[in-house]
């Protein structure tokens, strides 16, 4: 199932190959759920997406890896449309959506759901109106009818209802992406996306939530995209893996290929050693502390 | 050189800005027009800019009020004019001070707390969040806060000015040994529906500005904590400098 790149990746410095779509796309000939063609994106003087191509089938879950200020939270926010690209597509079912916002994507185009790294809950609102959102506000589901629809979407994952009357700031972190997730899932979406799923949480709990995760993407039979740096979640809930490296895709193949992987830059990164071709850090983006803001469009 | 360059920066900058809070607040002001409106959210900021804002500007309306009418007193009566006392604090509170007053109040409590809420939704990405929903932030947290300031800073003026007037009458009939029916009949019979309505459209421009200040501000506040702190102190401070500066321009055109 792994993709080999049209050339392999070089170990020392200097530009990077660009990897053509998935093999699991033209393998069974169906157009892809999601497809990110020649995509890049610069920041000030910085080039952080340099020609991505990516496309996911119908059905698949593909896990992008990639070291810290790799680009991708900036992939991943064009692929759900927070983002522009300065060059390329995004396709969705073949239709072009890249000049779509995410609110109109999100309502025009197959339903997508995300869960943010901090789980983004309104902090105003309590957790049942947090999940039912969605529903009674774009969906203009009644609000009983949303309330209980939110309920149950708690209960798949694991919070009783006595967890729905507080309020965010009551709950752990593992509840909270918990939150998110029913939150992602309860509108049924086609397409789901996972930004850092398990970061900040104890291993046990990041386990809790792969399970949910694989769980939820199997019982809605939907695609699923997530970034991630922890390995044990990229293996558990990913059908593919993609590494992303110098603003291009280094590799990508099946996800119980990645240990046998010949490149240089996933043995590395899987290892987690200083020694390799990944030298560090790339740096704050546009001289900001943390993540790009969806509004630099 | 040096000089000329920083000042061409500076202005190319101003422009940009100038620019970019048109069009924020063009997206702000066709978000309140067009469906779906989010009336819930309108309720829920018109209480929180409005009524919550009530204690502050009457507080302020009936010192300021009071104040005036000392004032007025002593310099009325270096020309034997101590009796149009009254008239000159109705005119001074509903033309001017019940606005502006209000306005800076609103600017201090509200476009602070517009500007720290927002920022911090876009640092939690929560911002992020109502578009993967399917919502459109300006729907949702823009239209209802400028609509809502809008409409509520003419109310908190008419209580300003009710509340202002009372003050200058409270004053000078317990220390100036005004009589107060006499008082409140020459307040009435000089002012007219202008001084009131020109009162009231400054007011609702003040309210447009203020909550835009607080929206623009915070929406794209960045940085982390030290960014929301910043875009809380910008949205205080270009609110209270728009608020005086369209005061005049207002002043000229309606006097």
């Amino acid at each position: 199932m792994s993709v080999e790149p049209l050339t392999s990746p070089s170990t020392t410095t200097g530009p990077l190959p660009v990897l053509l779509p998935s093999e699991a796309t033209t393998a069974n000939s169906l157009t892809p759920k999601l497809h990110l063609q020649g995509v890049t994106k610069t920041f000030g003087a910085r080039q952080v997406l340099d020609g991505v191509d990516i496309a996911v089938a119908p059905g698949r879950s593909l896990v992008i890896i990639g070291a810290s200020g790799q680009g991708k939270s900036v992939t991943l926010k064009i692929a759900v449309g927070l983002m522009r690209p300065d060059q390329g597509r995004v396709l969705v079912d073949g239709e072009d959506v890249t000049g779509m916002e995410a609110s109109d994507r999100a309502r025009n185009v197959p339903r997508f759901g995300m869960l943010f790294q901090g789980a983004a809950l309104f902090d105003s609102m309590k957790v049942w109106e947090n999940v039912a959102f969605r529903l009674v506000i774009a969906d203009k589901v009644p609000r009983r009818e949303a309330k209980d629809r939110a309920i149950e979407a708690l209960g798949r994952v694991g919070l009783s209802p006595e967890f729905a009357g507080l309020y965010p700031g009551e709950l752990s972190g593992g509840m909270q992406k918990r939150v998110g997730l029913a939150r992602a899932v309860v509108a049924h979406p086609d397409i789901l996306f996972f930004d850092e799923p398990t970061t900040g949480l104890d291993p046990i709990t990041s386990d809790v939530i792969n399970n949910l995760i694989l769980e939820e993407v199997k019982r809605l039979g939907c695609t699923a995209i997530s970034i991630t740096h922890d390995m044990a979640s990229a293996r558990k809930i990913g059908d593919e893996i993609a590494m992303l490296h110098g603003g291009h895709i280094v590799w990508r193949g099946d996800a119980k290929t990645i240990d046998q992987a010949d490149n240089a830059y996933v043995r590395q990164f899987i290892n987690g050693v200083a020694q390799g071709p990944i030298t560090g850090d790339a740096g704050p983006v546009r001289g900001s502390v943390g993540r790009p803001r969806a509004r630099a469009r | 050189m040096n000089a000329v360059r920083a000042i061409g920066r500076s202005t190319l900058d101003l422009v940009r800005s100038a620019g970019a809070v048109t069009i924020f607040a063009g997206r702000g002001v066709a978000a309140a027009f067009s469906p779906p409106f989010f009336l819930r959210q309108l309720r829920r900021q018109a209480w929180m800019i409005g009524y919550t804002s009530l204690p502050a500007v009457g507080l302020t309306a009936v010192f300021t009020g009071a104040a005036l009418a000392l004032n007025i007193y002593t310099g009325g009566g270096r020309f034997n004019a101590e009796q149009i006392m009254p008239q000159i604090v109705a005119l001074g509170i509903t033309r001017e001070l019940g606005p502006v007053l209000a306005a800076l109040m609103l600017a201090g409590r509200v476009s602070a707390a517009i500007a720290a809420e927002i920022g911090a939704m876009r640092a939690t990405e929560q911002i992020d969040a109502l578009q993967t929903l399917s919502v459109d932030p300006y729907r949702y947290t823009i239209a209802p806060r400028l609509t809502a300031a809008v409409l509520t800073l003419p109310l908190l003026t008419v209580v300003a000015d009710i509340i202002g007037i009372a003050g200058g009458w409270l004053v000078s009939t317990a220390t100036l040994n005004f009589n107060g029916q006499v008082y409140v009949r020459n307040t009435w019979s000089f002012l007219t529906s202008g001084d009131v309505t020109s009162g009231l459209i400054k007011a609702a421009v003040f309210g447009f500005i203020v909550a835009l200040m607080g929206c623009y501000h915070g929406f794209f506040a960045s940085g982390g904590a030290r960014g929301v702190g910043r875009a809380t102190t910008n949205a205080v401070v270009s609110a209270y400098i728009l608020v005086f500066a369209s005061d005049y321009v207002m002043t000229s055109l309606l006097r």
